[in-house]
C-alpha cells in the first residue's frame, strides 16, 4: 500500500512539475494543483496507511488500537486543501484577468514588468 | 495519560506573544466592515498598528527580561497543542515589522490611488502584518506554513490593488513562484512529520538529533529550496525584480521590507536551530548560494535603469549577506545574519518609500529620464545619500555593523579550519559592499547629480520636476525621514543592535531556554 501511494505521489509531483515548465498559464495552474495533490498524498502516507481501524480509543483505554491511522496528518491535509483551493481560485482569476488585459496566456508574451529589447544601461557615471 | 492537558493558566504577561497576531487579525476584520467609512478606516488602521507596535515592544522587553516566552493553544500541552514561542530574534523582528508597517501606513495616506483604497488596501496591510507577526512568533512548523499562506494571499491582494496591467503581469510571476515555494515547504513538512512525528519546533530540536542524518539532510535541503525561493536567493530570485516595482511604491516598500526577510528568518530558525546536523551536507551549497547572491544582486542593480527594479536587486544582495552569516554558522556569523535582517527591514523600506517620492517628483520610473533632483529637492537628496551609504555598509552607517560581524565570523571560521569557503564568504561580503556602493553612486549620479535627462544637451535645470504637495511633504517625506532617522541612530549608537545580534545568535545556537519555555525540558536529551 505504501509503495503504491508513494509511486502515485511521485507521479503527481512529476506531472505537476512537467506542467509547470510550460509557458501557458492554464497548464502551469493545473501543474500547481497536481503538485499540491501529490504533496497531500505524501502527508497522508505520513499518517500510516492500512486497513480500516478507527482512530478512537475504545472503552476506557487511553490510546487508540494499534494500527490505527494518525488523524493529525489528515487534519493537516484538510488545512492544505483549503489553502490550496483559495490560492488556486485567486490564481485562476488572476490568469483570466491577465488574459483579458494583456491578451496573452503565454508567459513569454507577458513582458510589461520586464520589457524585452531595452537599450543598454547608461555608460555615464 | 497524565500531563497531557494543561491545568495551569498561562501567565497573563505571556499572552503578549499572541497579541500582535490577534490584534492584527481582528483589526483586519473590523477594517473590512468599515470599508464605506474611508476616513475612519484609515485612523483605525493607524491606531491598530500603533497598538500592535506597543505590544511588540512589551514583548521584546519581557523576552529580554525572562528569556523565551511561550503560550500553547487549546489546553493541550506541547507537542500536541500549537505553541507560539518567541525568543529575542522573533520578538525584535516582529517589533521591526510593526514599526515598518506604521511608517508605510502614514505614507499610504498621500500616495494611494483611490481605487486601491476602495478595494481594501488597509485591511490587506493589517492581514499582511498578521501573517508576518505570526510567522515570526510561532513555535510550530505547520503553523509557520499557515502564516506564510496568510502573508502570501494578502500580498497577492496588495500586488494587484488598482489593477493596472503591469501589476497583473508582476502578480502572475510573483504568485506562481511563491505558491510553488510554499508547496515545496508543505512537502518538506509532510516528510518531517512522517519521520519525527512532531511539528513543534522545540520538540523537533530534541528528536532530530536522534533521527537518521541523511533523511534530515534531504528534508533540510527541501526547506532550503522553499525558503530560499521566498527569500529570493540567487538561482531562484527571478520573481523579485519582475514584480516588486509593479504595485504603488508604498506597497512595494512594505513587501520588500517584510516578505523576503521572513524567508531569511525561517532559514535561520530551521537550519541553525532545528536541524543543525544537516549543515554538514548543506553548508557548501549554502555558501555557494550566498556568495553568488552577494555578487549578482548589486551587479544586477548596476545594470538596471528602472529605479525600483534596481532597488529590488539591492534587496537580493542583502539576502546574500544574511545567507552568508547562516553559512558561516558560528556566533558572529549568525549575529551578523540577524542584525542584517533587522537593518534590511528598516533601510530597504525607507529606500522604497524614497523611491516613491522620487517617482512623484520626476513623474518617471526610469533613471535615464530623471536628473537634477539635487538642486530641486535637497531633503530627499540627503535621505537618499544616507540610505545608500547605509545599504552599502559604509561606516558609521547601519549596514556597516552586520557586515563587520560577518567578516569577523568569516575570518574566525577560516582560522578554525573551515576551509576556503569561509574565506570566500567574507571576501564576497566586502565585494558586495563595494558593488552596492557603485550601484548606489550610479543612481545618485543619474537621479540627483546631473542637471537633466540622460540626453539633455544644455546645463539648464530639469524643468520637468514637480514639487511635492503639502501632504507629500509632511506624510511622505515625514515617514521616510523618521525611518531614515532610525537607521542613522542605530548606525551611530550600534550598542543595542550588537547586543541584540549576540543574544539572537546565542539563542539560535543554544536552544535550551527555548525548549524549556515550551515546557518540554523532560523530553530533551
Amino acid at each position: 500500500m505504501d509503495h503504491v501511494v508513494a509511486a502515485l505521489a511521485g507521479l503527481f509531483v512529476f506531472a505537476g512539475l512537467y506542467l509547470l515548465l510550460s509557458r501557458a498559464l492554464i497548464r502551469m495552474l493545473l501543474g500547481l494543483t497536481l503538485l499540491g495533490n501529490g504533496v497531500n498524498l505524501v502527508i497522508l502516507s505520513a499518517g500510516r496507511l492500512g486497513r480500516i481501524v478507527p482512530p478512537i480509543a475504545p472503552g476506557d483505554a487511553k490510546v487508540p488500537l494499534a494500527g490505527a491511522a494518525n488523524p493529525l496528518p489528515q487534519a493537516l491535509i484538510l488545512t492544505a486543501i483549503v489553502i490550496g483551493f483559495a490560492m488556486f481560485a485567486f490564481l485562476l482569476v488572476l490568469a483570466y484577468r491577465a488574459y483579458q488585459s494583456l491578451e496573452a496566456d503565454d508567459t513569454d508574451r507577458m513582458r510589461l514588468a520586464e520589457p524585452p529589447d531595452r537599450p543598454q544601461p547608461p555608460m555615464s557615471y | 495519560m497524565p500531563g497531557v492537558m494543561q491545568d495551569v493558566a498561562t501567565h497573563p504577561l505571556d499572552w503578549l506573544v499572541i497579541l500582535p497576531v490577534v490584534l492584527s487579525l481582528i483589526g483586519a476584520a473590523l477594517l473590512l466592515m468599515l470599508r464605506e467609512a474611508r476616513e475612519a478606516q484609515y485612523w483605525l488602521a493607524l491606531a491598530l498598528v500603533a497598538v500592535v507596535l506597543a505590544t511588540d515592544l512589551a514583548l521584546v522587553l519581557r523576552v529580554s527580561e525572562i528569556g523565551p516566552v511561550s503560550m500553547t493553544m487549546g489546553r493541550w500541552l506541547p507537542p500536541f497543542g500549537i505553541s507560539f514561542t518567541a525568543d529575542i530574534a522573533s520578538a525584535v523582528f516582529a517589533l521591526a515589522a510593526a514599526g515598518v508597517t506604521l511608517a508605510v501606513l502614514v505614507y499610504l495616506r498621500h500616495d494611494m490611488p483611490d481605487r486601491a483604497r476602495r478595494d481594501g488596501a488597509y485591511p490587506l496591510v493589517l492581514l499582511l502584518l498578521a501573517g508576518v507577526s505570526g510567522a515570526f512568533l510561532t513555535g510550530d512548523l505547520f503553523n509557520l506554513y499557515v502564516w506564510f499562506e496568510v502573508m502570501l494571499i494578502s500580498s497577492f491582494g496588495l500586488m494587484v490593488l488598482g489593477g493596472r496591467s503591469i501589476q497583473l503581469d508582476g502578480a502572475v510571476k510573483y504568485g506562481f513562484l511563491n505558491f510553488l515555494a510554499t508547496t515545496i515547504f508543505l512537502l518538506a513538512l509532510g516528510l518531517l512529520y512522517g519521520t519525527l512525528g512532531t511539528l513543534n519546533m522545540a520538540d523537533i530540536i530534541a528528536r532530530a538529533a536522534q533521527a537518521e542524518p541523511a533523511v534530515m539532510a534531504s528534508i533540510a535541503a527541501l526547506l532550503l529550496l522553499a525558503f530560499g525561493m521566498k527569500a529570493a536567493a540567487f538561482p531562484v530570485n527571478a520573481w523579485l525584480p519582475a514584480s516588486y516595482h509593479a504595485p504603488p511604491a508604498a506597497i512595494s516598500a512594505l513587501m520588500a521590507g517584510l516578505l523576503t526577510k521572513v524567508g531569511v528568518y525561517a532559514l535561520l530558525r530551521v537550519l541553525a536551530m532545528l536541524l543543525p546536523a544537516s549543515r554538514e551536507v548543506l553548508d557548501p551549497i549554502l555558501m555557494a548560494v550566498a556568495v553568488a547572491t552577494l555578487i549578482l544582486g548589486p551587479l544586477g542593480a548596476i545594470a538596471e535603469t528602472n529605479l525600483r527594479r534596481a532597488l529590488g536587486f539591492l534587496v537580493i544582495g542583502g539576502i546574500g549577506a544574511s545567507l552568508a552569516g547562516l553559512a558561516i554558522g558560528d556566533e558572529a556569523g549568525l549575529a551578523g545574519a540577524a542584525t542584517y535582517v533587522l537593518h534590511a527591514m528598516l533601510t530597504i523600506t525607507a529606500l522604497y518609500l524614497l523611491a516613491g517620492l522620487i517617482e512623484t517628483i520626476t513623474g518617471e520610473m526610469d533613471t535615464r529620464r530623471m536628473g537634477g533632483l539635487y538642486a530641486a529637492a535637497s531633503l530627499p537628496s540627503a535621505l537618499f545619500f544616507v540610505l545608500m551609504l547605509a545599504v552599502s555598509g559604509v561606516p558609521p552607517f547601519l549596514g556597516f555593523w552586520p557586515k563587520l560581524l560577518l567578516v569577523e565570523g568569516g575570518i574566525e571560521a577560516w582560522r578554525a579550519g573551515a576551509g576556503g569557503w569561509a574565506l570566500a564568504a567574507w571576501i564576497a561580503v566586502l565585494a558586495n559592499a563595494l558593488l552596492t556602493l557603485i550601484a548606489g553612486s550610479r543612481l545618485w549620479a543619474h537621479i540627483f547629480w546631473r542637471p537633466g535627462h540622460e540626453d539633455a544637451t544644455t546645463e539648464a535645470p530639469n524643468a520637468d520636476l514637480k514639487r511635492l504637495d503639502r501632504a507629500g511633504l509632511w506624510l511622505g517625506l515625514g515617514s521616510t525621514g523618521v525611518l531614515t532617522a532610525a537607521v542613522l541612530l542605530l548606525g551611530l549608537w550600534p550598542e543595542p543592535l550588537l547586543g541584540f545580534g549576540k543574544a539572537a545568535a546565542a539563542a539560535l545556537l543554544h536552544p535550551a531556554d527555548y525548549i524549556a519555555a515550551t515546557g518540554l525540558e523532560g523530553a530533551a536529551p
